[in-house]
């Protein structure tokens, strides 16, 4: 079969990334294997005699016929299409793309972390269940919450996690209520959350310094609000500045305040939400706590709550007892669970190094930087793009395409590819809604300054593009493995797995 | 500290850029009231060689699988993992990478979820298959609340014998929603269709079955299906042991509208339950309804072929309150490892390993049915896991093996008070028959 690696012509290096990998299903050959198993040591016994035929497949599953070579050569011309925090700056905006430390992965990948079982007895899990333990009592004191659970997978699963504890807060209570409010820059998680959890969603507008607008939320503020879920800094990256009002406003009709942790980055050490008064809260460790986002997950989710809502949290909690750790499962007020077993527990390994590596001031010092890092791209880039909100910004800012899409016919998307050609993820792109032609760009505290000026300077090489040559930026990305792709056919017709070509089908 | 890279100098010449003399002048807009004034009281920063010997110290204090003979299973299996995994499923430019909103930079990770996709669909015998869920339990209310969406039906029954926790998860995920959940009581160790067929109403959105199920019984999926549709519902089967899938009959073949199922046992490593693979299946007919990511395929302006994430109008960013699902970050990285080992292990190797399994499971089951005082609790056929009734308290037979270096099976008593006497024991691949004979070798000894 025809691999990149076998064909006779000798294109130079680098447009060997250009072309395309056969899917795994073309490589290999009827009967080729890539693997040894130990043959069977018990005594024979007819098939038959163990699986019945008529519960047993007819054919074995088309899965690829390849050597081991194969395998590697596949999955590392893969490897080469893709790119990583490992191989350059991701500027995307609420996505905290930070450096992910190696010693995290060596912590974690030992086998008495990852070879551990589930149910193995407490008694020969007290290792995992002290990391749990201590984890939860250092994110309690960086959130200023009374207690943390780890079960949620990711953030949004943190999100519904926090919202059927308020459910069941005020079941608890004997009240009903129906509504979740949401400001009009949250992260679509946040409603799609609500309504999950049975909510009606009601969208705030944000007033013109960027904040939610005060009087817009006293206004929808009435007894059937459970919560108001808001992300402060919020995803503008700009700080609530009338945190204390809004919570005020917030408890005044018993409502919950929760806080969306997203852009946690930018307050460690510095300000915790349980002093601004959120009565509930998820962090992202895949963001702020240097979990790899492994391409699109695995995250983990974690989520603090203030003293009234430890009832309701998921079972099993951790608890100590004399020197013994224990999973406890009696807790008769709790929503029950939200995932089989405790959590994503491989990252929170990661992210508990990562703490122990920090300490309190590193941690400080990680989100100081990030908001200089942040402070200093926009003080370099506010000539070249509009900037809707101008002020100082925590960890990350918001600019607008909207100068160059009007005067040039260019967009914030084409602005996008074309960086891509520079050798930089883009940033976050029309989001939050609430910016036309949004550039949302977030550079984290562990990129050094040659990497952020080089960023700069392609993103001005950009707007000069825009004005100079629009179509060599719309017709971006150039040097990539492929140009752009047509999205709507995908959409249109799914083509969502491969099959085998027939004769009849010269596809 | 190695990972702020900025020297004092940078610090300065960008304060200047920023227009501030001072770090803390970047933070005047956090109310004085709410600004920490004391550093976090954590512990205290630690280098990197004190570090890794500490977090060795902590592993150690668990007794892992390489360390024992292990015959625990009930949801995590301790299945062999060829070293291709490790080696290229979490090589740095997988597991350093972001979601691949950006198709044309992301075109590996995007054209290796399309295959995993693809192997899922064979596996299971469906059309379509998503990028991942969370796990087998939230994969299944996910399912849930796609059934009774596709159905317009509210009520949802759930066999007692689908894994306890998925069952727990269930019910917290549709709490709040107009959803009504009800048991469908197992019997003899399998969900009885007839009893199926008698509970199924006009208002039954799906039947939620699990084959293998908990007891590791085989389930009679044709009379399921049947049962299920008989009154237009859904059926959805739960895979806990997708390794099962290479010798049994997949759901689709029988019917299946929905498969969900957990994907650790594809080459995922135990990790004290995560992260774990979620998985979800479904026919041609409810992709728009399916929750998470999907992956297409299509081209680039110049033909050639390339990889998107697609009906994206199903998710969250776009629809946001009338999203299928509140999901947005997955488990990519633990999609990849299983396409990785099911590429690996490949069309053979995964009819072996499950054939081994099988084999070596029913020698257990044999050997320990010989056992005085010892019994199989049914009749059912089973894969690799297979509950037996006990002489004495399980928690206490696990103990006793503990000091030997066996981890007994689970005590079925936590999770059904009635079967208190019975123990879940799970046999691999990786278990060898000297294993075996030790494990009934102790039994016929314990007092």
């Amino acid at each position: 079969m025809s691999g990149p690696e076998t064909t006779a012509a000798a294109p130079r290096l680098s447009s060997l990334r250009k072309r395309p990998v056969p899917v795994i299903f073309e490589r290999g050959a009827p009967g080729r294997i890539g693997y040894s198993l130990p043959a069977s040591d018990v005594p024979e016994a007819p098939l038959d005699e163990i699986v019945p035929a008529a519960h047993r497949r007819a054919e074995p599953a088309a899965l690829p016929e390849v050597s081991e070579l194969d395998v590697v050569r596949h999955y590392t011309a893969l490897s080469h299409r893709n790119f990583s925090i490992d191989e350059g700056f991701y500027p995307l905006g609420s996505c905290t793309m930070k450096y992910n430390p190696k010693i995290n992965e060596d912590a974690a990948r030992q086998p008495g972390f990852a070879r551990l079982h589930p149910y193995a007895p407490e008694e020969i899990a007290q290792g995992a269940l002290q990391l749990l333990w201590e984890l939860e009592h250092d994110m309690a004191e960086i959130t200023g919450m009374d207690r943390v659970t780890f079960q949620p997978a990711a953030g949004a699963h943190g999100e519904l996690t926090a919202l059927l504890m308020i459910s069941k807060y005020f079941e608890e209570k004997g009240e009903r209520r129906h509504t979740v409010i949401v400001p009009d820059s949250a992260h679509g998680t946040n409603p799609a959350s609500a309504t999950f959890a049975g909510y009606k969603v009601t969208e705030v507008k944000s007033d013109a310094r960027g904040n939610i607008d005060l009087a817009a939320l006293t206004a929808v503020l009435t007894t059937d609000v459970a919560a108001l879920m808001l992300t402060n800094p919020n995803t503008l990256g700009l700080f609530e500045e009338q945190i204390l009002e809004v919570a005020r406003a917030v408890h005044n009709v018993g409502a919950q305040l929760y806080l969306d942790g997203a852009n946690f980055n930018a307050i460690l050490g510095i300000t915790r939400p349980g002093d601004q008064g959120f009565d509930v809260m998820h962090l992202n460790l895949h963001k702020t706590f240097t979990t790899p986002h492994g391409g699109g997950g695995p995250g983990a989710g974690a989520v603090g709550v203030r003293a009234h809502l430890v009832p309701f949290l998921p079972a099993p909690t951790i608890e100590r007892a004399g020197g013994r750790f224990a999973l406890d499962h009696e807790r008769p007020k709790s929503i029950g669970r939200m995932r089989a077993f405790y959590g994503n527990f491989g990252n929170l390994v990661r992210a508990y190094t990562y703490i122990r590596t920090m300490g309190a001031a590193g941690l400080r010092e990680a989100s100081e930087m990030a908001v200089l890092n942040a402070n200093y791209l926009l003080s370099r880039l506010r000539g070249a793009f509009d900037l809707p909100y101008d002020r100082v910004c925590k960890h990350e800012f918001v600019l607008s395409g909207r100068r160059q899409r009007d005067r040039f016919h260019v967009t914030t998307k084409d602005m996008a590819k074309r960086l891509l050609d520079y050798g930089f993820h883009a940033p976050t792109i029309y989001f939050p809604l609430i910016v036309e032609e949004a550039i949302m760009i977030e550079p984290t505290e562990t990129e050094s300054l040659q990497t952020l000026d080089a960023f700069v300077e392609a993103m001005l090489a950009i707007a000069r593009e825009a004005e100079t040559d629009p179509d060599l930026v719309r017709t971006a990305p150039h040097e990539t493995p492929v140009t752009r792709l047509d999205e709507v056919t995908a959409a249109r017709k799914p083509d969502l797995r491969w099959r085998a070509r027939t004769a009849s089908d010269p596809r | 500290m190695k990972y702020i890279p900025a020297t004092q100098a940078e610090r300065e010449r960008m304060l200047r850029s920023a227009g501030v003399r001072t770090v803390d002048e970047l933070f005047r807009d956090i109310p004085e009231e709410v600004r920490l004034k004391r550093p976090l009281d954590l512990p205290p920063a630690v280098p990197d060689p004190d570090l890794l010997a500490h977090m060795r110290r902590l592993a150690d204090r668990n007794t892992d699988c390489d360390r024992l003979a292990c015959f625990l299973g009930a949801g995590a299996y301790d299945h062999f993992v060829p070293s291709t995994v490790p080696h290229l499923a979490l090589k740095p430019e997988f597991l350093t990478a972001y979601t691949p909103y950006q198709a044309e930079l992301m075109q590996g990770e995007l054209q290796a979820i399309y295959e995993y996709q693809t192997m899922m669909c064979e596996l299971t015998g469906m059309d379509v298959a998503n990028a991942s869920m969370y796990d087998g339990a939230s994969a299944t209310g996910e399912a849930a609340s796609m059934a009774a969406d596709l159905t317009k039906r509210a009520e949802v029954l759930v066999s007692t014998a689908v894994h306890p926790e998925y069952r727990e998860v269930l019910r917290t995920y549709t709490s709040h929603l107009p959803i009504t959940v009800r048991d469908l009581p197992a019997r003899d160790g399998v969900t009885p269709p007839e009893a199926a067929r008698q509970a199924v109403t006009d208002a039954t959105a799906a039947v939620i079955v699990q084959s293998p199920n908990f007891f590791g019984s085989i389930e009679d999926g044709d009379a399921l299906a049947s049962a299920a549709h008989a009154r237009g519902a859904l059926l959805v089967v739960a895979i806990a042991e997708p390794v099962s899938l290479g010798l049994l009959r997949p759901p689709g073949a029988y019917g299946a509208d929905i498969v969900t199922g957990e994907g650790q046992a594809l080459g995922n490593a135990l990790n004290y339950g995560g992260p774990y693979l979620g998985m979800i299946a479904t026919r041609d007919a409810f992709v728009r309804r399916i929750p998470g990511r999907l992956v297409g395929r299509t081209v680039d302006t110049e033909g050639r072929p390339g990889y998107v994430l697609t009906l994206q109008t199903r998710e969250q960013h776009i629809r946001r309150a009338k999203a299928t699902s509140n999901i947005c970050t997955n488990e990519a990285l633990n999609a990849l490892v299983a396409a990785v080992y099911m590429a690996t292990l490949g069309k053979q190797g995964m009819r072996d390993v499950a054939e081994l399994c099988a084999r070596k499971a029913h020698y257990a089951r044999t050997r320990i049915a010989a056992v005085p005082g010892y019994s199989i609790a049914w009749d059912a056929p089973t894969f690799n896991e297979f509950v037996v009734r006990c002489p004495m308290p399980p928690a206490e037979i696990n103990r006793r093996l503990l000091e030997h270096g066996i981890l007994g099976g689970l005590p079925l008593g936590r999770f059904y008070p009635d079967l208190a006497d019975c123990w879940l024991l799970c046999v691999t691949e990786r278990r060898t028959r000297e294993e075996i004979d030790r494990l009934a070798g102790h039994l016929e000894t314990l007092q």
